[in-house]
């Protein structure tokens, strides 16, 4: 074929790679300059997570399991963040643990990002305590359902899980208020649904973040087993416009306030609560390159069948 | 010594699975030892035959369902049935019944893969997933890739067979050396070939690009457990110009194989691979009751449609219909 | 004799770990197999990083194409591993100040955390980001309706790629109350909920029986073929 559509048909692929590369870049840039996010609109599925912790008793225990490494970290990140912020911010203890090799660190980086810079009242081992990575899979999803301790005997950083007054109530992963997974595999929220919720008989609740292609998998576990569900970077950024509008909320100050959280945050959102939002930009970008692509593929394929019917006749 | 000797006779001049049973039925008996003889303290006969109380009764009703977990009945029911399909089936296999099997075209495709890169003089590269040997699809793709290594032998092609996991390797090592030895091509196999990458999924997958890139692999086949990796591999694999037959029953990655690969199979396909490529009637039965099974599924799935439709609409017996549909929920355990 | 074994170890240890969810007595059997496995598993470590040596050492030797690459495994393999067995750089633990190396290998400052945070993090984000333009070229690539499933399949891509960002939004916000069914965001939302799941659910079921039909093979000693084709069927 000649003209346009010969060129679109013999287009080498880095043609492409170069118009994703600028479809992702130019929003970044834009955004980074005008400092400005895209509205969002909430799902049901986002506003459960945020229900569900909200509906919590101040104080409950919540177990985060941040299960996943830092090339997932782009999208899921985010999600630990956001649902950390929210715990702190409504008082809640949080108990922090992996499955995944790396995701200790990935905890550490969150505990550095929220709680040690926002809420510097919070002791470690008393409202929230990292337990680092354990190996073991499954295995260790069936241990917890019987004795926590067992699974996990020390903290990340060497410390009896005996001692710890934050864990002193807690026996089994049932005694837990409430399961925050964010997944980014295996193993992940399908085998949490499996060998723990299901087996506590619907008694602890969870809630998950999880990447975008684990979405689809885990979509015929919500409502059910698991109560809130933030799909990709889309799930991550309701979510944190959220708990952005409700801190935002003059009604909410006071209740922040008894917190311990510094009352200055709700006159503006700092920008490490803002990542998920800002990443709407380049998603945007990049969907509709993808739609525009999709597009021009058909019609070099239309064109291809007109002419080949063509020589063919 | 004596012990060796004791098991030897056991087994001597038996059939395979019939040794391999007589070898588990001290187990199983064991088990059922062990199950029985695990009473709470309160549950002496003497005890309860002293205080007939409800207290005592129920401390035997504790006694009698500590034996087996009472929630997990369902399950139990399950895989007893769904197990009774497929080994009935597997029988009517051995005896002769005649079997029909539907062509699967990325089985089919995999000696023409083969003897396309023994005519390009370039390896054939089979990935068996990134996960372990606790995963079932590893264990699939293990045997998917005795076959392949089978017929690599046969045409005097060249494997590659880079690993994500140890224990993988080994296994992959074992089953590509048995089959060199079954095709009598044990000079030709080559262990280096099948080799430890890294743990880490992007890692191995960077290394297997570049080797991709720079080896142009002929036939490349992706059978087992894949993550975000799978449309890189597949892309590479794409961009080479490389013939791709991919199994996975990770649903999450199928979109990506389907789009870049020549063949995928979907799910159950690829767990029925092994089966197909060795032919063996039992084999084929096995994958007749897996049939009959997903029969009897789709069936329970529409009279529990049909039975929520009735609940749902103001019919006089939706009542009804609810309560037993509340009945069998909780005793479903959901 | 060593195929009997071999596969004897195979039935008797699936046939634990199928039984134990089922009886409290063998819940503790079960979960010591589980542990078996990892201690097996660790020790074929050693296994893989020799298998990782010698084959990027010969590769050096050899001058393969691509032996520097080879080279640069093999230097950053000694150098991970020197760095994480020495604990190089890391501080005192305040709990064990008396007992040295009692501190974290990953603790901030240390050698570990440094390679972790400046090579690993961003070399591993960058590899999935490889993904954004993979599936760019797969899209304009492979996504051509030839039939009428395809048409259907792409009509479901515009709409969930349109709803799941802000041009869903931009596009049909204005859509009256009464069909705010169709706005695509809710309509993106529609299509996971419904037919997405009932797609998943079928394939999760056909796998979930493919799985024990395989499982059973093996159990059973009928699919011998993970030991090598030349083991064959009972």
């Amino acid at each position: 074929m000649e003209g346009v559509l010969g060129i679109l048909e013999r287009l080498d692929r880095r043609w492409v790679f170069l118009a994703m590369a600028l479809a992702v870049a130019g929003p970044i840039l834009v955004m980074g300059i005008t400092r400005k996010t895209l509205p969002e609109t909430p799902t049901d599925a986002s506003r459960a997570v945020f229900q569900a912790v909200q509906s919590l008793p101040r104080g409950s225990t919540v177990l985060l399991s941040f299960d996943f490494d830092p090339g997932s970290a782009g999208e899921l990140e985010p999600m630990g963040v956001s649902m950390a912020r929210q715990c702190a911010l409504r008082g809640h203890k949080m108990v922090f643990i992996s499955l995944w090799p790396l995701g200790g660190q990935m905890i550490d980086q969150t505990i550095k990002k929220v709680l040690r810079a926002d809420f510097p009242q919070l002791q470690d081992g008393v409202d929230y305590v990292n337990l680092g990575f354990q190996a073991g899979n499954e295995q260790v999803m069936r241990v917890v359902l019987t004795d926590f301790k067992r699974a996990f005997p020390t903290t990340k950083s060497g410390r009896a899980t005996a001692d710890l007054p934050i864990l002193s109530g807690i026996q089994r992963v049932g005694d837990f208020a409430l399961l925050a997974e964010v997944s980014a595999g295996y193993p992940g929220s399908k085998e949490w649904v499996q060998y723990v919720v299901s087996a506590s008989g619907g008694k602890l609740p969870m809630v998950s973040g999880c990447t975008g292609v684990q979405t689809p998998q885990l979509y015929p576990y919500f409502p059910g087993q698991i109560r809130g569900l933030l799909g990709a970077i889309k799930g991550a950024a309701e979510y944190e416009s959220l708990i952005n509008t409700w801190v935002l909320d003059p009604a909410s100050a006071a209740e922040m306030a008894s917190a311990g959280a510094d009352s200055g945050v709700a006159a503006a959102i700092p920008p490490k609560y803002l990542e998920a939002q800002r990443r709407m930009g380049p998603q945007l970008g990049a969907h509709l390159l993808m739609v525009v692509l999709i597009l021009l593929g058909n019609v070099v394929y239309l064109a291809q069948r007109r002419s080949q019917r063509r020589a063919a006749a | 010594m004596r012990g060796y000797r004791a098991a030897y006779r056991m087994v001597r001049g038996r059939s395979i699975t019939s040794a391999v049973a007589r070898m588990m039925l001290p187990l199983l008996a064991a088990c059922v030892v062990v199950t029985l003889s695990h009473r709470p303290a309160s549950a002496h006969p003497q005890e309860v035959a002293a205080a007939v109380s409800t207290e005592a009764a129920a401390a035997v009703g504790a006694s009698t369902a500590s034996l087996f977990t009472p929630g997990k009945l369902p399950l139990a029911v399950a895989i007893v049935l769904t197990s009774g399909c497929i080994i009935a089936w597997m029988l009517q296999a051995r005896a002769g019944a005649p079997m029909y099997l539907r062509r699967i075209p990325a089985l089919d495709a995999v000696t023409n893969a083969v003897g396309r890169s023994t005519e390009m003089g370039r390896p054939v590269l089979f990935i068996a997933g990134i996960q372990d040997m606790d995963n079932i699809q590893t264990v699939a793709g293990i045997t998917v890739l005795s076959h392949v290594a089978k017929t690599t032998a046969e045409y005097d092609a060249t494997i590659e067979v880079p690993t994500s996991r140890s224990l993988v390797m080994e296994a992959a090592r074992e089953a590509v050396r048995g089959s060199y030895q079954a095709a009598g091509r044990f000079d030709a196999y080559n262990a280096d070939a099948i080799r430890y990458i890294t743990d880490e999924q992007f890692g191995f997958v960077a290394s297997v690009s570049g080797e991709m890139v720079r080896e142009k692999p002929a036939a490349c086949f992706y059978m087992g457990c894949f993550f975000a990796e799978s449309l890189i591999l597949a892309e590479t694999g794409n961009s080479i110009g490389a013939i791709q037959i991919a199994g996975t029953a990770e649903s999450s990655q199928l979109p990506f194989f389907v789009a870049a690969c020549d063949y995928t199979l979907i799910g159950e396909e690829f767990m029925a691979a092994s089966a197909y490529l060795s032919g063996a009637p039992d084999q084929i039965g096995s994958l007749k009751g897996q049939d009959a099974a997903k029969v009897i599924v789709a069936t329970l799935i529409l009279l529990g449609v049909f039975l929520a439709t009735i609940a749902a609409l103001n019919l006089p017996q939706s009542e009804a219909v609810s309560r037993v549909l509340e009945s069998l929920k909780g005793a479903l355990g959901s | 004799m060593m195929r009997i074994v071999a596969l004897a170890i195979a039935s008797v240890a699936g046939l634990v770990m199928l039984l134990s969810p089922f009886f409290p007595a063998m819940e503790s059997v079960g979960a010591q197999s589980s542990e078996i496995f990892n201690v097996i598993a660790a020790i074929a470590f050693i296994l893989g990083a020799g298998s990782l040596v010698k084959v990027n050492l010969s590769r050096v030797g050899r001058r393969d194409t691509g032996w520097g690459y080879a080279l640069v495994t093999l230097l950053c393999f000694a150098i991970t591993l020197v760095v994480g067995l020495g604990k190089i750089g890391v501080p005192p633990n305040p709990q064990f100040a008396a007992t040295p190396w009692a501190g974290e290998k990953d603790a901030a400052g240390s050698a570990f955390a440094w390679i972790y945070e400046f090579i690993l993090t961003p070399i591993t984000s960058t590899m999935f980001a490889l993904l954004a333009f993979y599936v760019a070229s797969a899209a304009f690539r492979a996504f051509r309706a030839k039939n009428r499933e395809a048409i259907l399949l792409l009509g479901t891509a515009f709409i969930v790629l349109l709803g799941r960002t802000f041009a869903g939004v931009w596009l049909t916000g204005g859509f009256p109350e009464w069909a705010s069914g169709l706005r695509l965001e809710n309509l993106s939302m529609f299509i996971m909920q419904v037919f997405n799941t009932a797609g998943n659910r079928a394939i999760i079921i056909g796998i979930a029986l493919g799985v024990t039909a395989t499982s059973l093979r093996i159990l059973l000693g009928i699919d011998r073929s993970w030991m090598g084709a030349g083991g064959g069927s009972a």
